[in-house]
């Protein structure tokens, strides 16, 4: 977002990737459509986490880029090495923080509220929603602002069930509001012709990726060079601790280069963005680029997240059609308890999947256990286990019956939480790694106990078969490991006390005036709310902030 | 032009410049220019890097099952997934060469697979007095009945289960995601289309309808084509 801001403002602006460049509407990169067979694992996830059709370059494991864990600590880091990075696979949900999202302090008197409030943001929600685009429904609700909506999908059969389900125990499930393109925004990007597949990449930009709908069209203009393969080191400051410029290591020749900068913006990912600083150390800045309060690679937090599913009976042996839709779930359930006293501060939303998508590895495996919920034409129960055409049959029929659900929940930021250089470990490039340190609380643990009695109370109430048990406490509730929601923010938090926050209010670097920082990192506390949304008001914010403050010769 | 004219342009991307024209009135008219016609499926790389083409190669270019063990494994995948009214067989859809590739590409997969089909010449040579590829249809089939039902098999052959489960997976996996298992299936979908919700006759059978307070809200389809605009207040106009 910060590119193409600024180089419309006729600002020069080099991007400085880490990865490959990056066009899913290449033929060499297209994963878009292509059947399961073109992959000679169909699909599976061995070489791309999230499967061999998946965008996503990268990964929680990258040959020679490691990270390492302080004892007790779990902590897994997702990195996408290409242009455009992890939006090139995310799930597109695409929600606005509410008022009480910035200042949660104030409702349960923990963690920091944000200096700024929803309306110092809404008028950039409102921009980056008509440049990019997002569908979702008008619904008024407090603390889920309804924003410049394109028309959502219908909802899928599943999903019409999951409603009605849910409308029995009073859980709300409303349309989603994910950025794809169910009619254009403008001419340079197609519209969603629903594939179901957001995660491969749009070959005709239906969907957001900063690639394809921010850098690509910047660099039309001519203002933006783009460094590709290029591993940014550390930032450089001159003798008045000011940034002047980033060096980085060409992945290609292994050798090192300066790119001066009159201003510097790192938007590479919290963490990554949290690394750079605390590995640009100066006469000036002895603790890391404006660390001198201590707090970069602190308050560093993940969203929560628990799923549970279900068979549904109704829906075996289903009719045919073409279901796959948008690429990711047509409805959800907002956060709807804020005013209940329970034992946990805050809160989840609900994402919903299942239906009769594509199949991929995995495929009619499970039929050891499942088989017996196969009913035949006669109600009689399967059994499980068994082979030949009896087996065929029943996995025919059982095709498109399941449903799940994912809760995804705000985990309170704490100082205890952070990342940290690793002194004893280098990667590949020399450059020193980062460190992890992170626990959940019983705040977390908490909720993602309430999350799973709300997925019973939905899949009971719907009337599917549960699959798999309640997970336990032994079981930390089902709760995900921290890293693994991939929203980690916070490690350079805004603040207006430069002792306890990293930024201003304006993602200036408080001892770096010409420092900013556009990713996750600013983030104060991250809400129940996926990130993206939020990181591109911001950002748009920010570079507004630096055009005005380069006019104003302030910087 | 009206929906089906416009869908039929989808469906059949007749346009090669990839321009949807839509409106029906001058008043609302409006074109937009697709930057792509979407492709589908097939051929080339399906959008590997460098470095994974070649570890595709790799795990191509080495064999893992023994001859002996590749005639066991069409043996065996044919009797879990047979031809039948609606579709062919497991070795016809190519399920022996997937599975070939799979030990590979995940090697844990390699010993439960060779000692699973080791046991079955053993539990063959125990029960017939001969190995499993020498026995009848009608003897293997009773040694895969001790195998094929976890929740009543004997506990002495229970190695045998997690083997029979393990390659029960790989081949159900390994037929319906072949052009023969999605023509199993019905699936219909990866490809360009227009969703519109659930069909009428299958929203009847179930009892359902979509909700008549979003009725003015869900997309129009046939509108995918106008270019959106918004009044202060974030309503679409348009």
């Amino acid at each position: 977002m910060a590119s193409k801001i600024l180089a419309e403002a006729g600002l020069k602006v080099a991007v400085v990737e880490a990865g490959a460049d990056y066009d899913p509407a290449l033929e060499d990169h297209r994963t878009q459509l292509r059947p399961p067979w073109e992959s000679p694992r169909r699909g599976a996830g061995t070489v791309r986490p999230f499967g061999d059709f998946d965008a996503a370059i990268g990964g929680w494991d990258i040959e020679g880029e490691p990270y390492t864990r302080a004892e007790g600590s779990e902590f897994d880091w997702f990195r996408s090495r290409m242009l455009g990075g992890r939006t090139n696979h995310w799930g597109r949900i695409s929600l606005r923080f509410g008022p009480l999202d910035f200042k949660r302090k104030d409702f349960d008197g923990l963690g920091e509220n944000w200096p700024i409030s929803y309306e110092d943001m809404a008028p950039y929600y409102d921009k980056v929603d008509q440049l990019i685009g997002v569908f979702g429904s008008k619904e008024g609700i407090n603390n889920e602002p309804d924003g410049h909506f394109l028309p959502p999908p219908k909802p899928r059969l599943h999903e019409l069930f999951i409603k009605k389900g849910a409308d029995k125990v009073n859980i709300p499930v409303i349309p989603s509001r994910l950025s794809i393109l169910t009619r254009p925004v403008n001419n340079d990007r197609g519209t969603c012709f629903f594939c179901n597949q957001c995660n491969r990449g749009c070959q005709i930009y239906a969907d957001f990726s900063a690639g394809t709908c921010l850098v690509k069209p910047a660099m039309k203009k001519g203002q933006v060079d783009l460094f590709t393969m290029s591993m940014v080191r550390k930032v450089m400051t001159n003798d008045q601790g000011e940034a002047t410029g980033v060096t980085y290591i060409s992945k290609l020749d292994m050798q090192e280069y300066k790119l001066s900068a009159r201003v510097v913006v790192l938007g590479a990912s919290a963490c990554e963005s949290a690394r750079i600083m605390l590995n640009s150390k100066s006469a000036n800045h002895p603790d890391g680029l404006g660390n001198s309060s201590g707090h970069v690679g602190h308050y560093l937090h993940d969203s929560t997240g628990a799923d549970r599913m279900g068979i549904l009976p109704d829906m075996m042996d289903r009719e045919r059609y073409n279901e796959d839709g948008v690429g990711g779930m047509h409805v959800y359930t907002p956060w709807w308890l804020n005013e209940k006293n329970l034992d946990f501060a805050r809160g989840y939303h609900i994402e919903y999947w299942g239906g009769m998508g594509m199949p991929s590895y995995g495929f009619g495996g499970g039929m050891d256990t499942m088989r017996q919920h196969v009913k035949d034409e006669f109600g009689n129960p399967g059994v499980n286990g068994g082979y030949g055409e009896g087996l065929k049959k029943d996995i025919r029929r059982f095709y498109g019956s399941t449903v799940g659900m994912s809760g995804r929940g705000e985990s309170i930021p704490r100082y205890e939480n952070y990342c940290e250089i690793d002194d004893q470990v280098v990667d590949k490039y020399g450059i020193p790694v980062l460190k992890f340190h992170y626990t959940w609380s019983d705040q977390e643990l908490n909720q993602a106990k309430h999350m799973h009695e709300t997925f019973e109370e939905i899949l009971t109430s719907m009337g599917a078969v549960m699959l798999g048990n309640k997970p336990g406490a032994d079981k930390q509730y089902g709760l995900h490991k921290p890293g693994r929601i991939i929203h980690e923010v916070g490690t350079t938090r805004m603040g207006n006390d430069p002792k306890t926050s990293v930024l201003n209010k304006y993602s200036q670097a408080h001892e770096c005036k010409n420092l900013f920082v556009v990713d996750g990192g600013a983030f104060v506390s991250q809400a129940d709310k996926n990130p993206t949304w939020t990181i591109l008001a911001n950002s748009w914010r920010t570079s507004e902030y630096i055009i005005d403050q380069l006019n104003k010769k302030n910087i | 032009m009206n929906r089906r004219e416009n869908l039929k342009l989808l469906f059949t991307g007749s346009l090669a410049s990839g321009i949807l024209f839509t409106g029906c009135g001058p008043e609302t008219a409006e074109t937009v220019e697709i930057p792509h016609t979407p492709k589908i499926g097939e051929f080339g790389s399906y959008g590997r890097t460098p470095q994974e083409i070649i570890h595709n190669e790799n795990l191509k270019s080495s064999t893992f099952f023994t001859e002996d063990e590749r005639k066991k494994l069409d043996i065996l995948v044919d009797m879990i997934i047979p031809a039948d009214d609606t579709s062919g067989s497991a070795t016809g859809a190519g399920v022996p060469d997937f599975i070939e590739f799979m030990v590979k590409d995940i090697p844990s997969y390699q010993t439960p697979l060779r000692g699973g089909l080791l046991w079955l010449d053993h539990k063959s040579d125990e029960m017939f007095g001969n190995i499993f590829l020498e026995i009848s249809e009608d003897q293997r089939i009773q040694i895969i009945d001790l195998i094929a039902y976890p929740d009543t098999a004997k506990p002495e052959n229970q190695s045998g289960v997690k083997f029979f489960n393990n390659l029960r997976n790989l081949t159900a996996t390994g037929f319906f995601t072949s052009e023969e298992g999605f023509k199993d299936l019905g699936y219909v979908g990866n490809r360009p289309n227009a969703w519109d919700g659930v069909p009428e006759e299958v929203l009847a059978k179930h009892g359902l309808e979509n909700d008549p307070k979003y009725k003015d809200v869900y997309l129009d389809i046939s509108k995918r084509g106008t270019i959106a605009q918004w009044d202060d207040n974030g309503n679409l106009i348009g």
